[in-house]
């Protein structure tokens, strides 16, 4: 446990810097407000008030803290859970989304990247449109893709996951292909001397070479997968999910629910990093790696 | 009793194609290799040794000249698998244990696996490996890897064993032992073995015959037929027949490098 104290250093500067910086960005209303009311304030009732406004323009930590739990554990205190003001419910909808999308995303990264590794002339196509794809914004595209599918009556989950799957799929693709690579000549050569087939040097070779590298791309695909679930959201005005949360609260100017929409995000994403790295290390210990 | 050669190479020749031009490894190589051989290559380092052995295992194809192995050509001799090689690496994967990487050419044989077990633990004590299947290659020292190599190769009993350097990493005492120990699987087994190696004791030792290489290009400067017997203690290293063969072998090195100059 060394590696916490750094670690509540950091999160302990970032929360003062925060602060100090909610009483920068907030001081300005609170003056307006104050001189339209004709009251002088002091300093410590600006700073009082810079922490505590309905609408900051950056909320103090604890405000965001608050608006989390109100709509988090509140809600299930409440018996609320799958209300419409739950962060658990928006956070399922968007978490679906990205589930699905990396499951689909995944699975056609490996495949693309088995087709390229055994097949010279997807190695030659393949790759530079997987490159082009990734420099389209996403934010261009993800309209059309709902707006398309819209169209032929699918709404709901599925668009968002394959704005999902079209992020995802790619880093899985790259470091895929490169751990498939991964063994050299003399492993190769080993299993030619046994005479051995193309699928047993798949199966007994490259695919155990690939794993930690796939494991690697499958923590960045995740991360990505979410990216593009909340994104997914925004567009067509859509009323469910942590992206659509952030939408509404910005037309309301509702920062704080913004920011805890973030926060909520955020969240999900470490924690589904996170278990992908567990499932890795287990792995990797049953595939007796030293750790 | 007329002997087959297990390897015929007749004029063989081998070119690499390099950014810097050709690179001559081999070059009018002419050798004949008897069943039950024991034949160690000896020279400089790029003389080609490594070279000849990949390509009587068809990992390398050459320019020119011909080449059979057991009357093959060596991509036949290949895929008939017979012959197992041995890299100057042991090449062990990480993630299967000891036991596991003995069984992998096993089980791309598809042997039944009674028999695959039965052969591991069989080699296993050939190498003096016997209750470290269970081990993962980095819990082993690297001459145990190398021993574990070894067992892989012999597992699944080809008439040929190929060896590059099998031992080149390894200490005196260790070293001394595997020899002693290959000789007797030799033995006991009729196999014709292709040994690379870069001590003159330890072809001396081993070899029915010594071939002398030397570098640019890479080419047979003399073949030393050994007049040891096959039975051979290890103290027959002081006497004074080992000697003199050794002493021809140094000879001829020398020769090779007088060449070059
Ligand atoms: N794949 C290759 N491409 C180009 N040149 C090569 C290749 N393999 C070997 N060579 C060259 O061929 C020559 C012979 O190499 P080889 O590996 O057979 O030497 P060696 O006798 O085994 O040497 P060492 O004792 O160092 O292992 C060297 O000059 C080497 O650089
Ligand atoms: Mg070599």
């Amino acid at each position: 446990m060394k590696s916490v104290l750094p670690i509540l250093t950091v999160v302990a500067a970032i929360v003062v810097m925060w602060y100090a910086a909610a009483i920068g960005m907030n001081a300005k209303w609170a003056r307006e407000q104050a001189a339209r009311q004709g009251v002088e304030l002091g300093f410590t009732e600006l700073v009082a008030d810079t922490w505590s406004q309905d609408r900051p323009r950056l909320p103090a930590p604890h405000q965001v803290l608050e608006e989390l739990w109100n709509s988090t554990g509140a809600k299930i205190l409440a018996g609320k859970t799958w209300s419409k003001r739950s962060l658990i419910y928006h956070g399922w909808i968007t978490l679906s989304a990205t589930l699905a999308g990396f499951a689909i995303g995944s699975l056609a990264g490996i495949l693309l990247a088995v087709g390229i590794v055994h097949n010279k002339a997807m190695d030659m196509s393949v790759m530079p449109w997987a490159i082009a794809s990734q420099t389209i914004p996403i934010l261009a595209i993800a309209p059309m893709i709902i707006v398309v599918l819209n169209s032929i009556g699918i709404q709901g989950l599925i668009p968002k996951a394959i704005i999902s799957a079209y992020l995802s799929f790619f880093p899985v693709v790259v470091g895929m292909v490169k751990g498939l690579r991964a063994p050299g000549r003399e492993q190769l050569d080993l299993l030619k001397t046994y005479n051995a087939s193309g699928a047993q040097t798949f199966w007994k070779l490259r695919l155990p070479a690939s794993v930690p590298y796939l494991f690697t791309s499958l923590k960045i695909g995740m991360a990505a997968s979410l990216v593009g679930a909340i994104v997914g959201e925004l567009p067509t005005g859509a009323i469910r999910g942590l992206g659509a949360r952030m939408l509404t609260g910005s037309y309301y100017g509702q920062t704080i629910q913004i920011w805890s929409a973030l926060f909520a995000a955020a969240i999900l994403a470490a924690g589904l990093v996170g278990i992908i790295g567990m499932i890795e290390k287990l792995m990797l210990r049953r595939m007796g790696v030293r750790t | 009793m007329v002997s087959q050669p297990v390897i015929r190479a007749e004029n063989l020749d081998l070119t690499f194609q390099t950014n810097d031009g050709p690179v001559h490894a081999l070059k009018g190589v002419n050798l004949t290799i008897d069943k039950g051989d024991f034949v160690s290559f000896i020279g400089p380092s790029g003389c080609g040794k490594t070279t000849f052995l990949r390509v009587v295992a068809a990992l390398e194809h050459p320019t020119g000249g011909s080449i059979s192995v057991a009357g093959m050509s060596p991509d036949e001799a290949r895929r008939k698998r017979m012959y197992g090689y041995v890299f100057q690496a042991a090449g062990l994967y990480p993630w299967r244990t000891i036991r596991g990487n003995i069984k992998l050419p096993l089980e791309i044989m598809g042997m039944p696996r009674d028999e695959q077990e039965e052969r591991v633990e069989r080699v296993l004590e050939l190498v003096d490996l016997k209750g470290f299947g269970k081990k993962y290659p980095w819990q082993l020292s690297g001459g145990m890897q190398q021993r574990a190599s070894i067992a892989r190769a012999l597992a699944f009993d080809a008439e040929i064993l190929l060896m590059d350097e099998p031992f080149g990493a390894l200490d005196e005492i260790v070293r001394d032992h595997l020899n002693e120990q290959l000789l007797k699987l030799w033995a006991a087994t009729d196999k014709t073995i292709g040994f690379v190696t870069h001590s003159i004791p330890e072809a001396v030792y081993l070899s029915t015959r010594i071939v002398v290489m030397s570098p640019r290009p890479g080419r047979i400067t003399d073949v030393i037929e050994n007049p040891l017997p096959r039975e051979r203690p290890l103290d027959i290293r002081d006497t004074p027949e080992f000697l003199e063969v050794a002493h021809r072998v140094r000879e001829g090195l020398r020769a090779g490098h007088a060449y070059d100059d």
